[in-house]
């Protein structure tokens, strides 16, 4: 389990459940190394403020991260962690590497509508 | 409406911001720590730490953790902010006024603004982040596993990082902009007689290429100017810190490097205005120095705040 303040994805059937249980999801799956962390201290900041997104870490190495690692979306990506955001159920944006607070806010704000509503 | 006025700002919310929290905010003063990004700065973003005095094993992210609890139990206010759109410091009452337009003002400053990895800055860079371009060997060496890297930059983290990319890269080419290397003998020598690394010296990358995916990187003579395309399916870059002074390029003195020139007693060229940390123009970058500096930034602040006020009752009286 990764150790940060984050809802715990370890299994991909948390991972369907969550998906089927939110509308607005965002999923960061890594490790805790000097990219991912700053990504799990920007979801961890903005939990409070963004209550219609469901926040959530998933440890990379799982193999029930699979879900995350072997979607399409991830073709191509070769640096983590993977960060990916559901609406519905379907992923919406997905990014790799290390993303700051201000590249999440806009993404969250594109695509789950702003903090106030 | 929230108070905004305190008796000190803190700028940063690393080793060095939260140092300098624990202390003011033990000394009664109201203080207030603005961070952007992560707390912790770049301690949270070591894996191990076994060199902090007292502490024989931690991680960087469990050590700022505490030292974020530490300094709220003792009263400071932490604050996240997006970015920084003005500093007015250069006056009795300072201000710092956030990109969300909120004024935060108080009777001294500490700047504990930090460092951060040093990025090239040419075209394809931020394009193929994450796709290509990497900053961190432990964490995407992996997907390179038998593929041709680049691995740019000549000090100690190029050279090391290089060699440790060779459990999984088929072959290494170390691009440099000189015709030298900074680091030290040892890591030179191992780069020197490991198989799979080659080099590319007095050379800089032009641009980085490809279209859905990384191909390569233009790469040219600093001498001839002549540029030849070298591919690849991924890039290392490691040329370095930066400090993260660009907001305080004409508020207070800064070095050739950009780092903020203080005295002894952690002062600027501004009164009132202290600074502390990876920022500051010093040798060693390591937590522990970054705390000693703040404890002497803070107790000097906080000296400096009791004189101004004493001599305040003075003249009333």
């Amino acid at each position: 389990m990764l150790q940060t303040n984050l809802t715990h994805v370890t299994t991909a059937n948390e991972w369907k459940k969550i998906l089927e249980e939110n509308e607005n999801v965002m999923i960061c799956c890594g490790r805790m190394g000097p990219m991912c962390i700053p990504v799990y201290g920007v979801m961890e900041d903005l939990e409070e403020e963004y209550k219609h997104v469901k926040f959530a870490d998933m440890p990379f190495d799982s193999p029930e991260s699979h879900v995350i690692r072997n979607a399409p979306e991830a073709r191509g990506f070769m640096g983590l962690p993977f960060t990916f955001y559901y609406k519905n159920g379907k992923v919406v944006k997905a990014t790799s590497s290390i993303q700051n607070e201000q590249q999440v806010r806009s993404i969250l704000d594109d695509q789950f509508g702003e903090n106030n509503q | 409406m929230e108070n905004n006025r305190f008796d000190v700002i803190v700028l940063g919310g690393g080793p060095a911001g939260l140092t300098s929290a624990i202390y003011l905010s033990r000394a009664r003063l109201r203080t207030l720590v603005l961070n952007i990004g992560t707390a912790g700065g770049q301690m949270v973003l070591t894996h191990e730490v076994v060199n902090y005095p007292g502490v024989e094993s931690t991680s960087g992210y469990a050590l700022a953790n505490t030292m974020k609890k530490q300094a709220k139990s003792f009263g400071a206010v932490l604050k996240n902010i997006a970015s920084i759109q003005q500093l007015k410091l250069d006056r009795d009452l300072k201000q710092v006024i956030s990109s969300d337009g909120t004024i935060y003002e108080s009777d001294a400053v500490i700047l504990a603004t930090g460092g951060r990895s040093r990025e090239l800055g040419v075209e394809g860079e931020r394009q193929f982040k994450g796709k290509g371009i990497s900053y961190c060997a432990t964490c995407d060496g992996e997907f390179f596993t038998d593929k041709e890297i680049i691995v740019i930059g000549g000090g100690n983290s190029a050279l090391e990082e290089a060699v440790s990319l060779t459990k999984y890269a088929s072959h290494i080419t170390i691009v440099h902009q000189f015709d030298y290397f900074q680091a030290f003998e040892y890591a030179v020598e191992e780069a020197k007689q490991n198989a799979k690394i080659s080099f590319k010296l007095s050379s800089v990358i032009s641009q980085f290429k490809g279209g859905d995916s990384f191909e390569g990187a233009l790469i040219k003579d600093v001498n001839t100017g002549e540029e030849t395309f070298l591919p690849a399916s991924g890039a290392f870059i490691f040329i370095g810190y930066q400090p993260n002074t660009e907001i305080l390029k004409d508020v207070v003195t800064l070095n050739k490097w950009g780092e903020i020139v203080v005295d002894r007693d952690m002062k600027t060229s501004l009164e009132g205005v202290y600074a502390a940390g990876d920022a500051i123009a010093k040798r060693y970058r390591q937590i522990t120095t970054s705390v000693g500096e703040a404890t002497v930034a803070a107790l000097s602040t906080a000296g400096w705040l009791h004189e101004q006020r004493r001599k305040k009752v003075s003249v009333v009286s």
